[in-house]
Protein backbone atom coordinates (compact mmCIF):
# COMPACT_ATOMS: atom_id res chain seq x y z
CA UNK A 1 0.00 0.00 0.00
CA UNK A 2 1.34 3.28 -0.81
CA UNK A 3 1.55 5.33 3.04
CA UNK A 4 1.62 9.02 3.28
CA UNK A 5 3.66 11.02 5.68
CA UNK A 6 1.95 10.87 8.47
CA UNK A 7 1.36 7.09 8.11
CA UNK A 8 5.32 6.22 8.02
CA UNK A 9 5.36 8.39 11.36
CA UNK A 10 2.38 6.29 12.75
CA UNK A 11 4.08 3.21 11.26
CA UNK A 12 7.40 4.32 12.72
CA UNK A 13 5.54 4.12 15.83
CA UNK A 14 6.20 7.94 16.22
CA UNK A 15 2.33 7.60 17.93
CA UNK A 16 3.18 4.88 20.01
CA UNK A 17 3.00 0.85 20.02
CA UNK A 18 -0.85 0.88 20.06
CA UNK A 19 -1.30 2.32 17.35
CA UNK A 20 1.96 1.26 14.75
CA UNK A 21 0.08 -2.01 15.44
CA UNK A 22 -3.12 -1.01 14.60
CA UNK A 23 -2.02 0.44 11.26
CA UNK A 24 -0.20 -2.66 10.83
CA UNK A 25 -3.27 -4.49 10.80
CA UNK A 26 -4.81 -2.11 8.74
CA UNK A 27 -2.04 -3.08 6.01
CA UNK A 28 -2.05 -6.34 6.34
CA UNK A 29 -6.21 -6.22 6.07
CA UNK A 30 -5.58 -3.61 2.87
CA UNK A 31 -2.67 -6.00 1.42
CA UNK A 32 -5.42 -8.73 1.60
CA UNK A 33 -7.93 -6.87 -1.00
CA UNK A 34 -5.30 -4.97 -3.19
CA UNK A 35 -5.82 -1.65 -1.61
CA UNK A 36 -3.27 0.91 -2.62
CA UNK A 37 -3.86 3.13 -0.06
CA UNK A 38 -5.83 4.60 2.93
CA UNK A 39 -8.90 6.83 2.98
CA UNK A 40 -9.30 8.93 5.58
CA UNK A 41 -13.04 7.98 7.93
CA UNK A 42 -15.35 10.62 10.09
CA UNK A 43 -16.30 8.52 12.07
CA UNK A 44 -16.27 4.52 13.45
CA UNK A 45 -18.66 2.43 14.65
CA UNK A 46 -17.28 -0.81 17.39
CA UNK A 47 -18.42 -3.96 17.92
CA UNK A 48 -18.58 -4.17 22.33
CA UNK A 49 -20.66 -6.65 22.91
CA UNK A 50 -18.38 -9.53 25.17
CA UNK A 51 -19.82 -12.74 23.92
CA UNK A 52 -17.76 -11.81 20.71
CA UNK A 53 -15.16 -10.04 22.98
CA UNK A 54 -14.84 -12.72 25.46
CA UNK A 55 -12.77 -12.32 28.68
CA UNK A 56 -8.98 -12.31 25.72
CA UNK A 57 -11.17 -9.42 24.53
CA UNK A 58 -11.88 -7.66 27.30
CA UNK A 59 -8.14 -8.44 28.59
CA UNK A 60 -6.90 -6.66 25.37
CA UNK A 61 -9.50 -3.48 25.64
CA UNK A 62 -7.73 -2.84 29.29
CA UNK A 63 -4.12 -3.08 28.15
CA UNK A 64 -4.92 -0.40 25.61
CA UNK A 65 -7.28 1.07 28.42
CA UNK A 66 -4.34 1.29 31.14
CA UNK A 67 -1.51 2.89 28.25
CA UNK A 68 -1.05 6.83 28.28
CA UNK A 69 -4.35 8.04 26.65
CA UNK A 70 -2.31 10.20 24.28
CA UNK A 71 -1.33 6.64 22.56
CA UNK A 72 -4.62 4.82 22.59
CA UNK A 73 -7.39 7.54 22.44
CA UNK A 74 -9.56 7.88 19.84
CA UNK A 75 -8.63 10.54 16.90
CA UNK A 76 -12.18 10.60 15.32
CA UNK A 77 -15.78 10.43 17.09
CA UNK A 78 -16.52 6.83 17.78
CA UNK A 79 -19.22 4.84 19.12
CA UNK A 80 -20.75 1.20 20.14
CA UNK A 81 -23.36 -1.26 19.20
CA UNK A 82 -25.36 -3.13 21.14
CA UNK A 83 -23.59 -4.66 24.33
CA UNK A 84 -24.03 -8.16 26.22
CA UNK A 85 -25.86 -6.90 29.26
CA UNK A 86 -28.43 -4.26 30.44
CA UNK A 87 -27.05 -3.16 33.41
CA UNK A 88 -30.32 -2.49 34.64
CA UNK A 89 -32.45 -5.32 33.96
CA UNK A 90 -30.37 -7.65 33.68
CA UNK A 91 -31.72 -9.45 37.39
CA UNK A 92 -34.82 -9.48 35.25
CA UNK A 93 -34.12 -12.12 33.19
CA UNK A 94 -31.90 -14.03 35.18
CA UNK A 95 -28.41 -12.99 33.34
CA UNK A 96 -25.68 -14.44 34.89
CA UNK A 97 -23.60 -12.05 36.92
CA UNK A 98 -20.38 -13.51 35.69
CA UNK A 99 -21.23 -11.61 32.16
CA UNK A 100 -22.33 -8.45 33.55
CA UNK A 101 -19.42 -8.03 35.47
CA UNK A 102 -17.33 -8.99 32.38
CA UNK A 103 -19.45 -6.28 30.49
CA UNK A 104 -18.76 -3.92 33.44
CA UNK A 105 -15.00 -4.59 33.10
CA UNK A 106 -15.59 -4.21 28.74
CA UNK A 107 -17.49 -0.63 29.29
CA UNK A 108 -14.63 0.67 31.95
CA UNK A 109 -11.85 0.26 29.43
CA UNK A 110 -14.34 1.28 26.36
CA UNK A 111 -14.83 4.61 28.19
CA UNK A 112 -11.05 4.86 28.67
CA UNK A 113 -10.11 5.27 25.36
CA UNK A 114 -12.97 7.97 24.49
CA UNK A 115 -15.28 6.07 23.35
CA UNK A 116 -19.00 6.80 23.38
CA UNK A 117 -21.13 4.10 24.66
CA UNK A 118 -24.34 4.87 22.56
CA UNK A 119 -24.64 0.81 22.24
CA UNK A 120 -26.69 0.69 19.52
CA UNK A 121 -27.19 -0.74 16.01
CA UNK A 122 -29.71 2.02 14.50
CA UNK A 123 -27.69 4.80 15.31
CA UNK A 124 -28.79 6.12 12.01
CA UNK A 125 -32.16 6.66 13.17
CA UNK A 126 -30.90 7.72 16.32
CA UNK A 127 -27.38 9.67 16.82
CA UNK A 128 -26.16 11.52 13.68
CA UNK A 129 -26.87 10.10 10.23
CA UNK A 130 -24.48 9.14 7.62
CA UNK A 131 -24.32 11.31 5.14
CA UNK A 132 -23.89 10.44 0.69
CA UNK A 133 -20.38 10.29 -0.12
CA UNK A 134 -19.34 10.09 3.67
CA UNK A 135 -16.43 7.13 3.95
CA UNK A 136 -16.61 5.56 7.34
CA UNK A 137 -15.91 2.38 9.52
CA UNK A 138 -19.30 0.79 10.50
CA UNK A 139 -19.09 -2.25 12.90
CA UNK A 140 -22.29 -3.96 12.33
CA UNK A 141 -23.59 -5.13 9.31
CA UNK A 142 -27.19 -3.13 9.68
CA UNK A 143 -25.18 -0.61 9.75
CA UNK A 144 -23.20 -0.65 7.00
CA UNK A 145 -26.00 -1.53 4.67
CA UNK A 146 -27.96 0.76 6.00
CA UNK A 147 -25.06 3.39 5.69
CA UNK A 148 -24.14 2.33 2.16
CA UNK A 149 -27.46 2.31 0.48
CA UNK A 150 -30.17 4.25 2.12
CA UNK A 151 -28.09 7.27 2.69
CA UNK A 152 -25.07 6.99 0.40
CA UNK A 153 -22.54 6.36 2.83
CA UNK A 154 -18.85 4.51 2.68
CA UNK A 155 -18.16 1.77 4.32
CA UNK A 156 -17.26 -2.06 4.28
CA UNK A 157 -17.96 -4.45 7.49
CA UNK A 158 -15.49 -3.37 9.59
CA UNK A 159 -15.01 -5.97 12.71
CA UNK A 160 -14.37 -5.12 16.12
CA UNK A 161 -10.47 -4.90 16.19
CA UNK A 162 -10.93 -3.39 12.50
CA UNK A 163 -12.96 -0.59 13.76
CA UNK A 164 -11.08 0.15 16.79
CA UNK A 165 -7.63 0.41 14.75
CA UNK A 166 -9.74 2.50 12.45
CA UNK A 167 -10.56 4.86 15.56
CA UNK A 168 -7.11 4.90 16.74
CA UNK A 169 -5.43 5.95 13.28
CA UNK A 170 -8.19 7.92 11.69
CA UNK A 171 -8.54 5.68 8.61
CA UNK A 172 -9.44 2.28 6.87
CA UNK A 173 -7.67 0.55 3.83
CA UNK A 174 -9.43 1.81 0.91
CA UNK A 175 -11.10 -1.19 -0.72
CA UNK A 176 -14.29 -2.55 -1.52
CA UNK A 177 -17.27 -0.07 -0.81
CA UNK A 178 -15.45 2.95 -0.89
CA UNK A 179 -14.78 2.35 -4.28
CA UNK A 180 -16.79 3.63 -7.10
CA UNK A 181 -16.25 0.15 -8.85
CA UNK A 182 -17.59 -2.24 -6.24
CA UNK A 183 -21.15 -0.29 -6.26
CA UNK A 184 -21.91 -1.26 -9.04
CA UNK A 185 -25.28 -3.66 -9.18
CA UNK A 186 -24.47 -7.10 -9.89
CA UNK A 187 -27.49 -9.06 -9.91
CA UNK A 188 -31.21 -8.01 -10.12
CA UNK A 189 -34.35 -8.70 -8.34
CA UNK A 190 -38.34 -7.42 -9.78
CA UNK A 191 -40.76 -7.58 -7.01
CA UNK A 192 -44.57 -8.46 -7.54
CA UNK A 193 -45.98 -8.08 -4.32
CA UNK A 194 -44.73 -5.16 -2.33
CA UNK A 195 -43.79 -6.15 0.99
CA UNK A 196 -46.51 -5.42 3.46
CA UNK A 197 -44.77 -5.28 7.00
CA UNK A 198 -41.59 -4.99 8.46
CA UNK A 199 -41.47 -9.02 8.60
CA UNK A 200 -42.19 -9.41 5.03
CA UNK A 201 -39.71 -6.79 4.02
CA UNK A 202 -37.15 -9.04 6.30
CA UNK A 203 -38.01 -11.71 4.40
CA UNK A 204 -37.46 -10.20 0.83
CA UNK A 205 -33.85 -9.52 2.35
CA UNK A 206 -33.40 -13.19 3.88
CA UNK A 207 -34.89 -14.29 0.22
CA UNK A 208 -32.33 -11.83 -1.76
CA UNK A 209 -29.45 -13.11 0.90
CA UNK A 210 -29.57 -16.30 0.36
CA UNK A 211 -28.75 -16.13 -3.48
CA UNK A 212 -25.49 -13.70 -2.92
CA UNK A 213 -22.71 -15.68 -3.46
CA UNK A 214 -19.80 -13.15 -1.96
CA UNK A 215 -19.40 -10.07 -0.23
CA UNK A 216 -18.94 -7.91 -3.38
CA UNK A 217 -22.46 -8.49 -5.09
CA UNK A 218 -24.68 -5.66 -5.12
CA UNK A 219 -28.40 -6.53 -5.40
CA UNK A 220 -30.71 -4.70 -7.37
CA UNK A 221 -34.21 -4.22 -6.54
CA UNK A 222 -36.58 -3.00 -9.19
CA UNK A 223 -40.84 -2.64 -8.82
CA UNK A 224 -41.22 -1.25 -5.78
CA UNK A 225 -44.16 1.10 -6.45
CA UNK A 226 -46.53 3.16 -4.51
CA UNK A 227 -44.96 5.27 -1.56
CA UNK A 228 -41.30 5.46 -0.49
CA UNK A 229 -40.87 2.32 2.04
CA UNK A 230 -40.02 3.88 5.26
CA UNK A 231 -36.61 3.98 7.66
CA UNK A 232 -38.20 1.08 9.34
CA UNK A 233 -38.78 -1.05 6.35
CA UNK A 234 -35.64 -0.40 5.01
CA UNK A 235 -33.84 -1.30 8.07
CA UNK A 236 -35.55 -4.63 8.43
CA UNK A 237 -34.77 -5.37 4.72
CA UNK A 238 -31.00 -4.12 5.45
CA UNK A 239 -30.58 -6.30 8.34
CA UNK A 240 -31.73 -9.36 6.74
CA UNK A 241 -30.29 -8.86 3.07
CA UNK A 242 -26.58 -8.64 5.33
CA UNK A 243 -27.32 -10.96 7.74
CA UNK A 244 -28.31 -13.61 5.26
CA UNK A 245 -26.09 -12.75 2.21
CA UNK A 246 -23.37 -11.06 4.23
CA UNK A 247 -23.89 -8.20 2.16
CA UNK A 248 -23.30 -4.56 2.38
CA UNK A 249 -25.06 -2.21 -0.52
CA UNK A 250 -27.90 -2.19 -1.91
CA UNK A 251 -29.70 -0.28 -4.90
CA UNK A 252 -33.59 0.09 -4.90
CA UNK A 253 -34.67 1.74 -8.04
CA UNK A 254 -36.25 5.18 -7.53
CA UNK A 255 -35.77 4.80 -3.82
CA UNK A 256 -32.28 4.92 -2.91
CA UNK A 257 -29.97 8.01 -3.47
CA UNK A 258 -27.76 6.06 -5.92
CA UNK A 259 -30.30 4.64 -8.37
CA UNK A 260 -32.48 6.37 -9.86
CA UNK A 261 -32.64 3.64 -12.70
CA UNK A 262 -31.71 0.77 -14.17
CA UNK A 263 -29.07 2.34 -16.64
CA UNK A 264 -27.29 4.91 -13.65
CA UNK A 265 -26.45 1.20 -11.48
CA UNK A 266 -25.60 -1.40 -14.10
CA UNK A 267 -22.95 -1.21 -16.62
CA UNK A 268 -24.14 -2.28 -20.04
CA UNK A 269 -27.62 -4.20 -20.53
CA UNK A 270 -28.85 -5.15 -16.86
CA UNK A 271 -29.36 -8.89 -16.29
CA UNK A 272 -32.12 -10.92 -16.16
CA UNK A 273 -33.95 -10.46 -13.17
CA UNK A 274 -35.54 -13.29 -10.33
CA UNK A 275 -39.01 -12.31 -9.63
CA UNK A 276 -40.56 -12.62 -6.30
CA UNK A 277 -44.18 -13.13 -5.94
CA UNK A 278 -46.75 -14.13 -3.28
CA UNK A 279 -46.23 -17.36 -3.38
CA UNK A 280 -42.47 -16.52 -2.54
CA UNK A 281 -43.05 -14.88 0.48
CA UNK A 282 -45.60 -17.53 1.77
CA UNK A 283 -43.13 -19.96 1.05
CA UNK A 284 -40.28 -18.36 2.90
CA UNK A 285 -42.26 -17.20 5.89
CA UNK A 286 -43.63 -21.15 5.79
CA UNK A 287 -39.61 -22.20 6.90
CA UNK A 288 -40.45 -20.51 9.84
CA UNK A 289 -43.81 -21.77 10.63
CA UNK A 290 -42.75 -23.97 14.04
CA UNK A 291 -43.47 -27.69 14.07
CA UNK A 292 -46.30 -26.94 16.72
CA UNK A 293 -47.79 -24.50 19.04
CA UNK A 294 -45.49 -24.12 21.79
CA UNK A 295 -44.07 -20.93 22.24
CA UNK A 296 -41.43 -19.48 25.18
CA UNK A 297 -40.59 -16.40 24.33
CA UNK A 298 -41.53 -13.55 22.11
CA UNK A 299 -38.40 -11.22 21.16
CA UNK A 300 -38.48 -7.86 19.00
CA UNK A 301 -34.83 -7.03 18.29
CA UNK A 302 -32.42 -7.41 15.78
CA UNK A 303 -32.43 -4.75 14.89
CA UNK A 304 -33.49 -2.53 18.07
CA UNK A 305 -36.14 -1.17 17.99
CA UNK A 306 -36.93 2.72 16.38
CA UNK A 307 -39.39 5.06 18.67
CA UNK A 308 -42.23 4.64 15.75
CA UNK A 309 -41.69 0.46 16.37
CA UNK A 310 -41.58 1.27 20.48
CA UNK A 311 -45.36 2.66 19.74
CA UNK A 312 -46.75 0.30 17.73
CA UNK A 313 -45.68 -2.40 20.44
CA UNK A 314 -47.11 0.00 22.79
CA UNK A 315 -50.68 0.22 21.49
CA UNK A 316 -50.44 -3.52 20.60
CA UNK A 317 -49.91 -4.62 24.28
CA UNK A 318 -51.31 -1.22 26.02
CA UNK A 319 -54.67 -3.40 28.36
CA UNK A 320 -53.59 -7.08 27.34
CA UNK A 321 -51.98 -9.36 29.95
CA UNK A 322 -49.10 -11.12 28.60
CA UNK A 323 -49.73 -15.24 29.77
CA UNK A 324 -47.36 -15.82 32.53
CA UNK A 325 -45.18 -18.86 31.08
CA UNK A 326 -44.35 -16.81 28.16
CA UNK A 327 -41.11 -13.60 28.23
CA UNK A 328 -41.62 -11.15 26.12
CA UNK A 329 -38.28 -9.24 25.48
CA UNK A 330 -38.21 -5.88 23.41
CA UNK A 331 -34.55 -4.15 23.15
CA UNK A 332 -34.06 -0.51 22.06
CA UNK A 333 -31.02 1.69 22.63
CA UNK A 334 -30.57 3.83 25.79
CA UNK A 335 -31.97 7.18 23.47
CA UNK A 336 -35.18 5.40 22.68
CA UNK A 337 -35.56 3.89 25.76
CA UNK A 338 -35.54 7.04 27.59
CA UNK A 339 -38.57 8.71 25.23
CA UNK A 340 -40.28 5.71 25.41
CA UNK A 341 -40.11 6.25 29.57
CA UNK A 342 -40.79 10.11 29.23
CA UNK A 343 -43.84 9.10 26.22
CA UNK A 344 -45.72 6.39 28.55
CA UNK A 345 -44.52 3.44 25.84
CA UNK A 346 -42.63 1.84 28.32
CA UNK A 347 -45.31 1.47 31.02
CA UNK A 348 -47.89 0.20 28.64
CA UNK A 349 -45.21 -2.56 27.17
CA UNK A 350 -44.07 -3.07 31.24
CA UNK A 351 -48.19 -3.46 32.61
CA UNK A 352 -48.99 -6.35 29.82
CA UNK A 353 -45.96 -8.14 31.38
CA UNK A 354 -43.00 -7.26 29.03
CA UNK A 355 -39.50 -6.26 29.71
CA UNK A 356 -38.01 -3.50 27.74
CA UNK A 357 -34.09 -3.86 27.19
CA UNK A 358 -32.24 -0.90 26.52
CA UNK A 359 -28.54 -0.97 24.62
CA UNK A 360 -28.40 -4.66 24.03
CA UNK A 361 -29.59 -6.96 21.09
CA UNK A 362 -30.98 -10.06 22.41
CA UNK A 363 -28.50 -12.42 20.05
CA UNK A 364 -25.75 -10.68 21.57
CA UNK A 365 -25.86 -11.29 25.29
CA UNK A 366 -25.13 -15.18 25.43
CA UNK A 367 -28.46 -16.12 23.96
CA UNK A 368 -27.34 -19.82 24.74
CA UNK A 369 -26.90 -19.58 28.34
CA UNK A 370 -30.13 -16.92 28.93
CA UNK A 371 -32.16 -19.82 27.24
CA UNK A 372 -30.97 -22.48 29.18
CA UNK A 373 -31.13 -20.07 32.84
CA UNK A 374 -34.83 -19.19 30.99
CA UNK A 375 -35.92 -22.98 29.80
CA UNK A 376 -36.47 -20.71 26.36
CA UNK A 377 -36.53 -23.05 23.57
CA UNK A 378 -39.48 -21.59 21.25
CA UNK A 379 -38.96 -18.04 20.10
CA UNK A 380 -41.22 -16.27 18.16
CA UNK A 381 -40.00 -12.76 16.47
CA UNK A 382 -40.98 -10.76 13.63
CA UNK A 383 -37.25 -10.56 12.82
CA UNK A 384 -36.26 -11.92 9.81
CA UNK A 385 -32.90 -11.49 11.27
CA UNK A 386 -33.27 -13.14 14.10
CA UNK A 387 -34.50 -15.92 12.92
CA UNK A 388 -31.65 -16.31 10.89
CA UNK A 389 -29.42 -15.98 13.76
CA UNK A 390 -31.04 -18.18 16.83
CA UNK A 391 -31.17 -21.56 15.37
CA UNK A 392 -27.31 -22.28 16.05
CA UNK A 393 -27.72 -21.03 19.66
CA UNK A 394 -30.62 -23.49 20.48
CA UNK A 395 -33.82 -21.95 19.83
CA UNK A 396 -36.60 -22.95 16.89
CA UNK A 397 -37.42 -19.36 16.11
CA UNK A 398 -41.23 -18.39 14.16
CA UNK A 399 -41.17 -15.49 12.09
CA UNK A 400 -44.33 -13.71 11.96
CA UNK A 401 -45.77 -9.76 12.04
CA UNK A 402 -45.65 -8.03 15.37
CA UNK A 403 -49.25 -8.65 15.67
CA UNK A 404 -48.89 -12.66 15.69
CA UNK A 405 -46.73 -12.33 18.03
CA UNK A 406 -48.28 -9.97 20.24
CA UNK A 407 -51.18 -12.35 19.89
CA UNK A 408 -49.23 -15.35 20.66
CA UNK A 409 -48.04 -14.42 23.64
CA UNK A 410 -50.99 -13.42 24.99
CA UNK A 411 -52.73 -16.67 23.91
CA UNK A 412 -49.37 -18.38 25.54
CA UNK A 413 -49.18 -20.34 22.08
CA UNK A 414 -48.39 -19.42 18.96
CA UNK A 415 -51.29 -18.37 17.13
CA UNK A 416 -51.84 -18.80 13.27
CA UNK B 1 1.86 -40.59 -1.70
CA UNK B 2 1.92 -37.87 -4.55
CA UNK B 3 0.77 -34.25 -3.27
CA UNK B 4 -1.77 -31.56 -5.06
CA UNK B 5 -0.83 -27.77 -5.18
CA UNK B 6 -3.40 -25.23 -5.14
CA UNK B 7 -2.63 -21.45 -5.57
CA UNK B 8 -4.84 -18.46 -3.92
CA UNK B 9 -4.71 -14.81 -3.63
CA UNK B 10 -1.71 -14.06 -0.76
CA UNK B 11 -3.92 -14.22 2.53
CA UNK B 12 -2.83 -13.78 6.03
CA UNK B 13 -1.33 -15.25 9.58
CA UNK B 14 1.86 -17.85 9.46
CA UNK B 15 1.99 -20.96 8.04
CA UNK B 16 0.10 -24.37 9.45
CA UNK B 17 -0.44 -27.78 8.56
CA UNK B 18 -3.98 -30.41 9.36
CA UNK B 19 -6.43 -32.45 8.90
CA UNK B 20 -8.99 -31.00 6.88
CA UNK B 21 -13.01 -30.75 7.51
CA UNK B 22 -14.58 -29.37 4.15
CA UNK B 23 -18.19 -28.76 3.11
CA UNK B 24 -19.85 -27.16 0.10
CA UNK B 25 -21.14 -24.57 2.97
CA UNK B 26 -20.47 -21.20 4.19
CA UNK B 27 -19.27 -19.84 8.13
CA UNK B 28 -19.85 -17.31 10.35
CA UNK B 29 -18.35 -17.86 14.01
CA UNK B 30 -21.55 -16.19 15.55
CA UNK B 31 -24.36 -18.29 13.28
CA UNK B 32 -22.57 -21.69 12.82
CA UNK B 33 -20.76 -22.40 15.83
CA UNK B 34 -21.32 -23.34 19.40
CA UNK B 35 -17.70 -22.05 20.48
CA UNK B 36 -17.63 -23.29 24.08
CA UNK B 37 -17.60 -27.18 22.73
CA UNK B 38 -16.12 -26.71 19.66
CA UNK B 39 -18.55 -27.93 17.39
CA UNK B 40 -20.71 -26.87 14.49
CA UNK B 41 -24.21 -26.42 16.02
CA UNK B 42 -25.98 -24.27 13.36
CA UNK B 43 -29.03 -27.12 12.16
CA UNK B 44 -29.09 -26.43 9.08
CA UNK B 45 -24.84 -26.34 8.54
CA UNK B 46 -23.43 -29.14 6.54
CA UNK B 47 -21.18 -29.70 9.33
CA UNK B 48 -23.46 -29.62 12.30
CA UNK B 49 -22.33 -31.70 15.22
CA UNK B 50 -18.95 -31.86 13.66
CA UNK B 51 -15.76 -30.75 15.81
CA UNK B 52 -13.82 -28.25 14.09
CA UNK B 53 -11.21 -28.03 17.08
CA UNK B 54 -7.71 -28.00 15.35
CA UNK B 55 -9.21 -28.20 12.32
CA UNK B 56 -8.06 -26.74 8.73
CA UNK B 57 -11.35 -25.79 7.70
CA UNK B 58 -12.30 -25.57 4.24
CA UNK B 59 -15.54 -23.83 3.60
CA UNK B 60 -17.77 -22.24 0.57
CA UNK B 61 -18.11 -18.32 1.50
CA UNK B 62 -18.10 -15.91 4.86
CA UNK B 63 -21.63 -14.90 6.07
CA UNK B 64 -23.35 -13.73 8.35
CA UNK B 65 -22.35 -10.56 10.89
CA UNK B 66 -19.24 -8.85 12.08
CA UNK B 67 -18.97 -10.83 15.14
CA UNK B 68 -16.13 -13.38 13.85
CA UNK B 69 -13.23 -10.57 13.63
CA UNK B 70 -13.14 -10.75 17.90
CA UNK B 71 -14.29 -14.46 18.04
CA UNK B 72 -11.38 -15.94 16.17
CA UNK B 73 -8.81 -13.97 18.72
CA UNK B 74 -11.45 -15.30 21.58
CA UNK B 75 -11.23 -18.91 20.52
CA UNK B 76 -7.65 -18.96 19.71
CA UNK B 77 -7.11 -17.80 23.22
CA UNK B 78 -8.96 -20.89 24.55
CA UNK B 79 -7.54 -23.36 22.26
CA UNK B 80 -10.59 -23.89 20.57
CA UNK B 81 -10.27 -22.49 17.04
CA UNK B 82 -9.73 -24.09 13.87
CA UNK B 83 -6.01 -24.87 12.38
CA UNK B 84 -6.81 -22.34 9.26
CA UNK B 85 -9.44 -21.21 7.39
CA UNK B 86 -9.68 -21.59 3.52
CA UNK B 87 -12.36 -20.33 1.58
CA UNK B 88 -13.81 -19.41 -1.74
CA UNK B 89 -14.20 -16.38 -0.94
CA UNK B 90 -13.52 -14.22 2.20
CA UNK B 91 -15.35 -11.24 3.98
CA UNK B 92 -13.72 -8.04 5.43
CA UNK B 93 -14.70 -9.65 8.49
CA UNK B 94 -12.97 -13.15 8.18
CA UNK B 95 -10.09 -11.10 7.11
CA UNK B 96 -9.66 -8.52 9.99
CA UNK B 97 -10.46 -11.19 12.83
CA UNK B 98 -7.42 -13.29 10.86
CA UNK B 99 -5.08 -9.82 11.13
CA UNK B 100 -6.16 -9.77 14.69
CA UNK B 101 -5.35 -13.24 15.75
CA UNK B 102 -2.66 -13.73 13.72
CA UNK B 103 -4.91 -16.83 12.37
CA UNK B 104 -4.26 -18.38 8.80
CA UNK B 105 -6.41 -17.57 6.22
CA UNK B 106 -6.17 -17.89 2.26
CA UNK B 107 -9.23 -17.19 -0.40
CA UNK B 108 -9.87 -16.86 -3.65
CA UNK B 109 -8.13 -20.18 -5.12
CA UNK B 110 -7.79 -20.96 -8.99
CA UNK B 111 -10.46 -24.07 -8.62
CA UNK B 112 -13.31 -24.54 -5.71
CA UNK B 113 -11.34 -25.34 -2.87
CA UNK B 114 -14.26 -27.18 -1.30
CA UNK B 115 -14.17 -29.78 -4.33
CA UNK B 116 -10.48 -29.94 -4.36
CA UNK B 117 -9.72 -30.73 -0.69
CA UNK B 118 -11.50 -33.82 0.87
CA UNK B 119 -12.40 -34.61 4.91
CA UNK B 120 -9.46 -36.27 5.99
CA UNK B 121 -6.95 -35.36 3.58
CA UNK B 122 -3.46 -33.59 4.95
CA UNK B 123 -3.20 -29.98 4.07
CA UNK B 124 0.01 -27.37 4.74
CA UNK B 125 -1.46 -23.83 4.36
CA UNK B 126 1.18 -20.99 3.44
CA UNK B 127 -0.55 -17.98 3.69
CA UNK B 128 2.24 -15.36 2.48
CA UNK B 129 2.04 -17.05 -0.99
CA UNK B 130 -1.25 -17.56 -0.93
CA UNK B 131 -0.36 -21.44 -1.86
CA UNK B 132 -2.29 -24.87 -0.33
CA UNK B 133 -0.45 -27.97 -0.06
CA UNK B 134 -2.48 -31.24 -0.29
CA UNK B 135 -1.77 -34.57 0.62
CA UNK B 136 -4.73 -36.87 0.18
CA UNK B 137 -6.04 -39.17 2.48
CA UNK B 138 -5.36 -42.85 1.88
CA UNK B 139 -8.22 -44.80 0.34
Amino acid sequence: MRLTDAEQAILAGEQGEARRRALAQQIEIGDFFDAEDFVEVAQAHIMADTESLGEAGVAFMEELAALPPDQTRVVIPTITDPRGADFNAYERISHDEAYVALERRADTAFRALGILMTDTCINYQTMMPPVLGEHLAMGDTGVVIYSNSVQGARTNYEGGPSALAAAMTGRTPRYGFHLDQHRRGTARFVLEHRPCNWTEWGALGGMIGRQMGSYFQVPVIDGVTGPAPTSDDLKHFGAALASFGSTALFHMIGVTPEAPDLKTVFDGMPPEPVVFGTGDFESFLGEYGGDDDALDVVVFAAPQLSLLEMQKCADLLRGQQIDPDVAVLIATNPENKNASDRMGLTAAMEDAGAVVLEGVCFYQMHARELGEANGWTQLMTNSAKLTNIIGGYGYKPVLADMERCIASAVAGRVVK
Amino acid sequence: MSAVILKGHAGIGPAASGIALVADDNFSARYDLDRIKGVFSRPAHKLCGENYVGKMLVLNIAKGGVATAWMLHEMASRKMAPAALLLNYANPIIAQGAAFAAFPLIDRFESDITQAIQTGDHVHVDPASGQVTIEKAAG
